[in-house]
């Protein structure tokens, strides 16, 4: 094998890179209308072109307005919820030293949707903000799951077994969608469907979803990817980590809020889609290895191309029919969840 | 060099390390002995500060309470006795970990994509280099640690700490589940390390032997309390040893050497 460097190199980042965009054309041409990828180009050059100011003709036609105003920005937010659903996962295998750890596996999906769930119907609004609220009760609710979960687990063994913490994860998840169930039913006036909740879709995703996954992946995803050397010590263990200087406390402190909100951000947009960053940073450390300088940037590509894949997947293969994107990344992250178990079983 | 005075560590009721005081100077292998559960782990616990006491752990005059965490890791390193990996780093990877307290270096190069190596810290990867090398893994550097045995596996966090460069290197019966070759390697490793003048070790062991042959000072523990505390010739001797371990340790000691007497 060719030995790995410390480091994601450019080279490295262009093909990552490349990949996502070459699977965004492919998301945005194929659809119950299928587009050429001549065509697909050309119109988003144009749509380009229009935006930057280049040109005062704005693209034109039925093409143009299925792929700019329905195809782009679903794919968009579906790449990008991807890539911070991936990146989050990645972060907490690391620091808990879990391979298993991911938002849907520790319940904090489930908590994120509650949270968005409460807000919703309790009208909790800021003004001028139109779904602040609940995203920032999301937030709220995914960070206070994760240190409920986390608490108990610690409280129960401390050494924070893969079992112990999947288990107080899987019950907690239970627990908070019959509590979700329950708001559900009593608001359902005014909030969507529960299968939206708890599997999630991207349909109708709009340029302002887009807009705000963006900057919370800026802004999080650099906090994270400026700890890689931390993670990497935790994920060699925390007493080590704690042996060779690291903060550990703040350091964790840092992770689990940054986590919280990138969970709590996608869940508020796209509902709770699950596996997504079990499945994807295994995939990856197979290709890079688990250093975390390579394996975090990679999983911020690789979440991306897997999620937009599900969500090909979930709008082309029972057409016209559209399934949740939850239902494709479970049924992929429920075989691997038990793939990684086992080998991480027999190695133990 | 080291300063513990009135060390007291509690966990609910029971009392686990209780009033202990001790030095450690510059050049010295301090060996903590006594039997299971009289607390020797949790006092080297204590002294990194990873678990709550009372009392007071001084660093060369100063409170290690104090300290930030890089700056405890730069004066106190520490070697554990089980090592369970979960992902495939390489052994490279695990030791150049050990320089993380000597940022910069090691934080500005935690940027997450950067093309060239300029500007990367040369003594860092000095310090890994003979650190491999010192612990005879630089052949098997770019390894995972999965696939490593257990001894090899020690020595790569034995070059981990050597990497950090700690003044006060703390030892939890390093070489508890080590074959007889790797014992011996890791001893002689540590102690060619505390050659280096500005150094000393504290080393929790079972093997009295191991104690008498390398320690300088020695601390004997029971119940949480000091029974003894001096050279290692004073104090490892039965006057103490057949109170604490209540059994005639040096003649069954002789006992078993006698096995290999021709």
């Amino acid at each position: 094998m060719r030995s790995r460097s410390d480091r994601f190199s450019f080279i490295e980042l262009l093909i990552f890179a490349a990949v996502a965009f070459a699977v965004l054309c492919l998301c945005v041409c194929i659809g119950s209308v299928s587009i050429s990828l001549a065509d697909t180009l050309s119109v988003l050059w144009d749509g380009v072109k229009y935006q930057a100011g280049w040109t005062s003709a704005a693209p034109e036609g039925l093409q143009a307005s299925i792929i700019l105003s329905v195809r782009l920005p679903r794919v968009l937010c579906v790449a990008m919820t991807g890539a911070a659903l991936a990146l989050a996962g990645g972060a907490m295998q690391g620091l808990l030293k879990n391979p298993l750890a991911d938002g849907s596996t520790l319940g904090v999906s489930s908590g994120a949707a509650l949270g968005a769930v409460i807000a919703i119907a309790l009208g909790i609004r800021f003004p001028g903000l139109p779904f602040a609220g609940t995203m920032v009760m999301a937030i709220v609710f995914a960070f206070l799951s994760l240190v409920l979960i986390l608490t108990l687990a610690y409280r129960l063994d401390y050494s924070l077994a893969t079992n112990t913490i999947i288990l107080i994860g899987v019950i907690f998840s239970m627990f908070v969608s019959s509590l979700m169930n329950i708001i559900v039913t009593f608001a359902a006036d005014r909030i969507q469907n529960i299968t939206f909740w708890t599997m999630g879709s991207l349909q109708g995703a709009s340029y302002q979803n887009a807009l705000v996954l963006l900057g919370v992946l800026v802004i999080f995803g650099g906090i994270i990817l400026r700890r890689a050397q931390e993670l990497n010590a935790f994920a060699v263990s925390e007493d080590n980590a704690r042996h060779i200087g690291v903060d550990v406390r703040r350091v964790k402190l840092v992770i689990l809020i940054t986590v919280s909100a990138l969970i709590g951000v996608c869940v508020s947009i796209g509902g709770s889609i699950g596996f997504v960053g079990l499945v994807t940073p295994h995939i990856v450390r197979m290709l890079v290895g688990p250093n975390h300088r390579r394996l975090l940037p990679a999983s911020l590509f690789g979440g991306a191309v897997f999620l937009m894949l599900a969500d090909l997947a979930a709008r082309t293969l029972l057409s016209p029919i559209e399934l949740p994107i939850g239902v494709v990344t479970s049924l992929v992250g429920a075989v691997m969840f038990v793939v990684i178990f086992y080998r991480s079983r027999r190695r133990g | 060099m080291l300063q513990v005075n009135d060390l007291t560590v509690r966990y609910g009721d029971l009392t686990i390390v209780d009033h202990l005081n001790f030095t450690v100077e510059e050049g010295q292998w301090l060996m903590v002995a006594g039997p299971n559960g009289a607390g020797k782990s949790t006092m080297l616990n204590a002294v990194t500060q990873g678990t709550v006491y009372t009392g007071q752990v001084l660093f060369e005059g100063e409170n290690m309470k104090k300290k930030k965490a890089a700056e405890r890791a730069r004066c106190v390193g520490v070697l554990m006795q089980n090592h369970f990996a979960e992902y495939a780093f390489s052994v490279e990877e695990v030791v150049a970990l050990g320089r993380y307290s000597h940022a910069p270096g090691m934080r500005s190069r935690s940027r997450w994509y950067a093309g060239s190596d300029i500007g990367r810290g040369g003594g860092d990867d000095r310090a890994v280099e003979d650190a491999l090398a010192l612990t005879g893994m630089i052949s098997q550097r770019k390894q995972s640690i999965l696939t490593l045995s257990g001894g090899e596996l020690q020595r790569t966090f034995l070059a981990q700490v050597f990497a950090q460069n700690p003044k006060l290197l703390l030892l939890d019966e390093p070489t508890n589940h080590l074959d007889l070759v790797y014992q011996k390697q890791v001893f002689e490793l540590i102690s060619q390390w505390l050659q280096t003048p500005g150094r000393a070790v504290i080393s929790v062991v079972h093997d009295l032997s191991l104690a008498k042959a390398y320690g300088t000072k020695a601390l004997l523990m029971n119940h949480g309390r000091a029974v003894a505390c001096g050279s290692a010739e004073e104090i490892l001797v039965s006057q103490y040893l057949d109170s604490v371990y209540r059994m005639d340790v040096a003649g069954w000691m002789r006992q078993m050497l006698g096995q290999w007497t021709e």
